[in-house]
């Protein structure tokens, strides 16, 4: 690069290239996202849900469009508009009263209720956003399933029951162990008590030996009397362990 | 002691295979060109060369058959690994309780599982001629190893 040319041709070509797609890029297309297919129960109601990106803020023009093809049919009758902030439902044709408007525009939602399916109900649904200026993009279409009675996704039982057992085992027996911490932490608290209560006698009686003559043998014959239960005790419980070992 | 550790271990791994073959190859049910398992069901043509498999019936009795089968393996896998954290933190002279319900938990879900299956298979697929498979005959064979296994570690004591 010559030192003295400020532009060189390959800075210059891109500086253009940066500034032209910054600048004069077409507005993206709208993208509307439905879900694939959904499944009712006869005499129930359904969702069906819309949502969009658009690459311009929500605009007070949007306008929400659903159209129902039915099932083996070739036209798509307009069932549901909304424009201008107002809803306007189906009032002549085979959704008569039956539409509830569910979407709100700021969050970018466009939702309808079907109430009262019925089997004729069944077919394609398509959700179509036109948000000014932002108006190119592919619609979205959802299908719709009426059943007597919904059946349950694949799955739902397995992950159930594995679920199920897995956490009441798993629970039964962090609770066995947590129990027998606490347990054995009494037990040991315990223990540190009735030593330390010990010592405090000896210690008392050691005190009252020189004032007290008469009380002192009953003192110590207590003493005595806990210490060899105490040592009897552990007797016993050594010669148990000694003969379990014997027996394996 | 060794040999008595080993074949310990030994039996707990014979388990645990008997429970991945079982539930994861494909014959539980064979019939003529036929064979279903908890999976898919799978039909050679009659020439021999072409299968088609495709998923089993969505049916809850044989998702929960899925399930224990799928319960029992773990049960199993962390049977032994909790085996060998026992084998490393047990007092002298304890029980390898855990490891035992564990395994017997195991056996126990094989059991349910091959149970619901002889009760319900007829309405999983449209055989009208069919014999178990061997993978069926291994589930069968698991459940009292399993059982075996888990009551061997209950009674085993640690030594050092």
């Amino acid at each position: 690069m010559a030192p003295g040319a400020p532009w060189s041709s390959p800075s210059l070509v891109l500086a253009v290239l940066l500034f032209s797609s910054l600048v004069l890029s077409p507005a993206q297309a709208i993208v509307v996202y439905t879900d694939r297919e959904v499944h009712g129960a006869v005499g129930s109601q359904v969702t069906l849900h819309c949502s969009f990106w658009s690459s311009e803020w929500v605009s007070d023009d949007i306008s929400f469009t659903w159209r129902y093809q039915p099932e083996g049919g070739r036209d798509a009758i307009s069932i549901f508009h909304y424009a201008k902030g107002q809803p306007y439902i189906d009032e002549v044709g085979a959704f008569k009263e039956r539409i509830q408007w569910v979407g709100d525009p700021r969050w970018k939602d466009g939702s309808i209720v079907i109430h009262n399916l019925d089997y004729s109900d069944n077919g394609t649904f398509t959700c179509d956003v036109k948000n000014p200026p932002d108006i190119v993009g592919k619609t979205s279409q959802v299908t719709l399933y009426v059943f007597e009675k919904v059946p349950t996704r694949y799955g739902v039982v397995l992950g159930a029951v594995i679920g199920g057992v897995l956490g009441v085992v798993l629970l039964a027996v962090l609770l066995f162990y947590l129990v027998r911490y606490c347990w054995l932490r009494r037990q040991a608290a315990l223990q540190r008590r009735l030593s330390a209560m010990e010592k405090g006698k000896l210690h008392k009686a050691a005190k009252d030996s020189s004032k007290r003559g008469r009380q002192t043998p009953v003192l110590y014959a207590m003493l005595d009397h806990s210490r060899s239960t105490k040592a009897a005790s552990e007797k016993k419980a050594k010669g148990l362990g000694e003969s379990r070992k014997d027996k394996k | 002691m060794l040999l008595l550790l080993l074949g310990i271990i030994v039996l707990h791994v014979v388990v645990l295979v008997l429970l991945f073959v079982s539930t994861i190859v494909s014959q539980w049910i064979v019939g003529n060109g036929h064979s279903t398992d908890l999976w898919q069901n799978c039909s050679t043509s009659s020439s021999g060369n072409v299968q088609h498999c495709s998923l089993s019936s969505v049916n809850e009795w044989l998702q929960s058959v899925q399930a224990t089968m799928i319960l029992s393996v773990i049960f199993s896998v962390l049977s032994l690994f909790l085996f060998f954290c026992q084998l490393f933190t047990l007092t002298k002279g304890g029980r390898f309780y855990i490891t035992g319900i564990f395994q017997i938990l195991a056996g126990l879900c094989v059991m349910s599982a091959a149970a619901i299956y002889t009760v319900r298979h007829p309405e999983w697929h449209s055989n009208s001629e069919y014999s178990y498979g061997f993978a069926y005959i291994l589930a069968w064979v698991a459940f009292p190893l399993a059982l075996l296994s888990g009551v061997i570690y209950v009674i085993l004591r640690k030594r050092e």
